[in-house]
Order: structure tokens, then sequence, then C-alpha cells
């Protein structure tokens, strides 16, 4: 099967956006601009990432351009997840440190027991999945920690007399969030191949690969992540509750944001 | 009151979120070892504050608290909670059953050991069973006590433990509260109900704008108050009383 769909193949394809754009106008559902907008934006998002991806996975192309792909997609994530929850103290540095951890230990047992191969084509898809898996969930639990010690801080307080440490009194709140991030993604892992089929896979089959050889990268994938998505909110849902108490085993002031 | 005071507040001051109206303002106050001393005063006046910096859930800006002679502030803060009990205004059961409840303040805590604790709040051992957060308010609160209880505390700071209960919940809680004192356990209760002052308290603390106005027992209160101690007894105290959590 040839895989290029060619730029005509694209153009066709975009006639399923009126389709969407037919049932929103039928329906008076009012979304019509935001479809365009979207699908122009994507459309245009990918084509420029295709270009980038272009460039860096040439063949002769050093693999420190992917590092680099690799450190502005963490840095690009990081800072997307600050933007969605602003209000939460120490976020950017968090996520930071979460993605980069995610990234160590994913990348480290795949790549390290060579699982696959060392090289861009490898480096930079595995990467995307991974901080982009995670980033919804990260954003998630840092969102629930926050408000749920801002506002069970009655709770909390009263842990906190009883002698509990700031760590254990903020545990039930924590665990719930980390739980919460994490159930989504349990719940498609179990769907997978019943009720879906997982991109990878999909793409990989468009592209003329042998769908068990298909098979096989999407259950890694599906592994990983898992893991990372584990790993980052866990770093996330910990490190948020640590800096809202202080040393000496306290709530900080919260405020509630206007909304 | 005693030589030898349970607490010692020596020129404590509590900063409050804007510069220049401080929550307490340089407090001198001894607390005594026994009985149950009541602190009231008008909304924003620092009752809270004062019971938050004797377990450090709030901590002096300058200043210091004893607790029999020792200052807090080089105690163990989590000891030192375990030692203090503490009751807030509004009850704060956990999810889980009463006895899980129990379990957070003292773990590994047998049934007989629990159901002894439930008995001294007056809560029989078939609420071990019960999930905590669906009791009544009155039910809710005495369980936190029993809570705090588990602990074993040589004092208890009880913070307007009353205020969203109903008039039975809150004479039950009192007449607890007189029982436990006279187990010797000292309690420092803070209050807006002026009526609740009268019935419960061996010694009255008015605290005014972060400072204390008066320290007095109730009989002598009146008499010895001074004007503007004379004008907030006289008013109705607490048509804002709303119990505030003064931070």
């Amino acid at each position: 099967m040839n895989s290029d769909i060619g730029w005509s193949g694209l153009g066709i394809s975009a006639a399923l956006v009126a389709i969407a754009l037919g049932i929103s106008a039928w329906q008076h559902l009012g979304v019509e601009r935001t479809l365009l907008w979207s699908s122009l934006r994507a459309a245009v998002q990918l084509v420029l990432v295709g270009v980038a991806l272009h460039f860096v996975l040439a063949a002769h192309r050093s693999i420190g351009w992917s590092w680099l792909w690799l450190a502005a997609m963490v840095g690009f994530a990081s800072l997307t997840v600050w933007l969605r929850a602003r209000d939460v103290p120490g976020l950017l540095p968090l996520a930071l440190f979460a993605f980069t951890v995610s990234l160590a230990v994913t990348l480290g047992v795949l790549l390290g027991l060579q699982v696959f191969p060392t090289d861009a084509r490898t480096l930079v898809p595995l990467s995307g999945l991974i901080v982009g898996n995670s980033l919804a969930a990260t954003v998630l639990v840092g969102r629930r920690v926050y408000e749920e010690l801002r506002d069970k801080r009655g709770e909390v307080e009263a842990r906190l007399a009883l002698g509990q440490s700031a760590r254990d009194a903020a545990q039930p709140y924590v665990r719930s969030a980390i739980r919460s991030a994490l159930i989504p993604q349990i719940e498609t892992t179990k769907a997978v191949g019943i009720i879906f089929l997982p991109g990878a896979m999909t793409g990989l089959i468009l592209a003329g690969v042998d769908p068990l050889n298909a098979v096989r990268v999407q259950i890694a994938v599906m592994y990983v992540v898992l893991a990372s998505v584990a790993t980052t909110t866990s770093i996330v849902g910990l490190g948020v509750a640590r800096r809202l108490f202080t040393s000496d085993h306290r709530v900080v002031r919260l405020t509630r944001k206007a909304e | 009151m005693d030589v030898e005071p349970r607490f010692e507040f020596e020129s404590v001051r509590v900063d409050g979120r804007n510069a220049g109206s401080p929550r307490l303002d340089d407090l001198s106050l001894r607390v005594p070892k026994h009985g149950i001393t009541v602190v009231v005063g008008p909304s924003g006046a620092g009752k809270s504050t004062l019971l938050r910096v004797c377990n450090r859930l709030d901590v002096p800006d300058s200043g210091v608290v004893r607790l029999d002679g020792q200052d807090t502030a080089t105690l163990d803060v989590l000891a030192l909670r375990r030692r203090v009990g503490m009751v807030f205004q509004q009850p704060t059961p956990f999810p889980g059953t009463v006895r899980e409840n129990l379990a957070v303040a003292q773990p590994g805590l047998s049934d007989d050991e629990a159901a002894e604790i439930l008995a001294r709040c007056l809560l029989d051992r078939a609420f071990l069973d019960r999930p905590a957060t669906e009791l009544s308010g009155g039910e809710q609160q005495r369980v936190c006590l029993a809570r705090t209880l588990a602990t074993r505390p040589e004092v208890l700071l009880m913070d307007e433990p009353t205020s969203a209960l109903d008039q039975p919940s809150t004479f039950g809680l009192e007449r607890l509260a007189r029982r436990l004192s006279g187990e010797g356990i000292p309690i420092l209760w803070v209050s807006h109900d002026l009526a609740q002052m009268a019935r419960i308290a061996d010694l009255v603390v008015v605290l005014m704008h972060g400072r204390v106005a008066q320290v007095a027992e109730p009989a002598l209160l009146v008499g010895t108050a001074p004007p503007d101690v004379r004008a907030f007894l006289a008013s109705d105290a607490e048509s804002d009383g709303s119990g505030e959590h003064e931070q």
C-alpha cells in the first residue's frame, strides 16, 4: 500500500470537515467558526511540525537535533501545564522536573535495554508520546491537589492538630488526585483493541507495516504511556502538596482565585 | 490563678494580612493548669488566633508562647500537637467510619479502647461502625472530641465548638467539657456566647483588638471591667458573632 496520500488526498479528506460544518449549521450548534479555525490551525501546526521533523529526522542529521527537540518539547509542555493551572504554586519547575524524570525513566528502559534503537526516528516520536499523553493528567493532578487542600483546609488542619505530619495529612487528598488522573489512562488501556484501535498502531498499519509488528509496538507504547502518566502525576501531586505546607507542618495560606 | 501556668503568652504578636492590624498585638497572658478558661471578645479580636498559636497552627511573629514553662517554638511540633488537643468550630469528620476516624489519631487502637473513649464523649460502642460524615452535627462534634482525646492530650483547645450545634447538643458538649476538666484536663475555650461563658467558665479572658482587655472570674467580671469591656459585655455581643475564623 502506498502510504503517501499526497496533497490532493489531504484536500479530499478536508471535505470531511465540511460534513461537521454542515451538521453544526443544520442543528444550530453555533460552532462552525471554531470548527473551521481548529481544523485549519491543526493543519498548519502539523505541517510546520512535519517540516521541522523532516529536518530533524534527515538521515545525515546529528542526533543532537533530536535531543534539542526533546528539550524544547519538555519546555513547551511545562509551560502549557503552568498556563492551564496558574494559581497552583510552583507548577512550572515541578512540571519541568516531572517530564524530565518521566522521560529519563521510560527512555532509559526502552532505549537502554535496546527495545528500540537510539536514533532520531525513535527518540522524537517516543518522547512526543510520553510528554503528550502525560500532559492532561499532569494538569489535572496539579489542580486537584491544590483545590482539595484549599477547599478542605479545615479537615487538613484537623489532621495536623492530631499530630499528623504534613505529608500524612495531605496523603488522602494526593492519593485521590493521582487516582483520578490515572483512571482515564487505565480505562483507555483496558478498552484498547476492543473499542478502538490506537493511533500508533493505526498509523503503522496505514503505513504498510505488518499488523503483528504494529501491535507489538502499540503494546510497548501503551506501557510507556502508563509509566509516564504514573510518574508525572506522582511527582506533581506530591510536589504541589509539599509546597502547600511549611516546614513546621502548617498549611500555607491559599486564596481562591476569582472566577 | 496558679503560680505556674499551663500556657504563658509573653508579648505575643501575630501580624495580620494587612500591615498595621495585627491579629495578636503584644499579648501577655497566663492560662491556669485547671478548669475551663473561656476567651471572649468581639469579632476579629484574635480569639481563634490565640488558640492556634498554642499548638503552632499559627506562629507568632514575635514573643514567646510557653507550655509548662517550655517555649513551644523549641518543642517538636508534632509531639506538641498531641499534647495539646484541638476541637474546631465546624465539625471535621474524616471520610470513613468512626473507628477509622479514631485510628487517624491513634493507629492500632483496639475496639475496647475506642469504645472507652467514645463513652467519655457519651457515644456508645455501636457508633464505631457508623460513617462519621453521616452523623448529626452534635454527634460529629463529639466524635471529633473523641478523636482528639485518643491522642491523650494534656490540654484541650476548643475553638467555638458549639457554634454549629443546636441547643441540646451545645449543652451536651458543655457538660462533657466540665467533666473532662474535672478529670484534670484544662480547657481553653473560645466562645462568642456570653451566656455560655457564664455557664462553663472558671476564668474569663476578654480579648479586644488582639490584646487582653481583662482577666477575671465570671462573678467578678462585670464589676471589675474597664469601660470598653463593659460596653462589649453589655452589647448583645454577637450580632455579628458568626464565629469568624480570624486569620
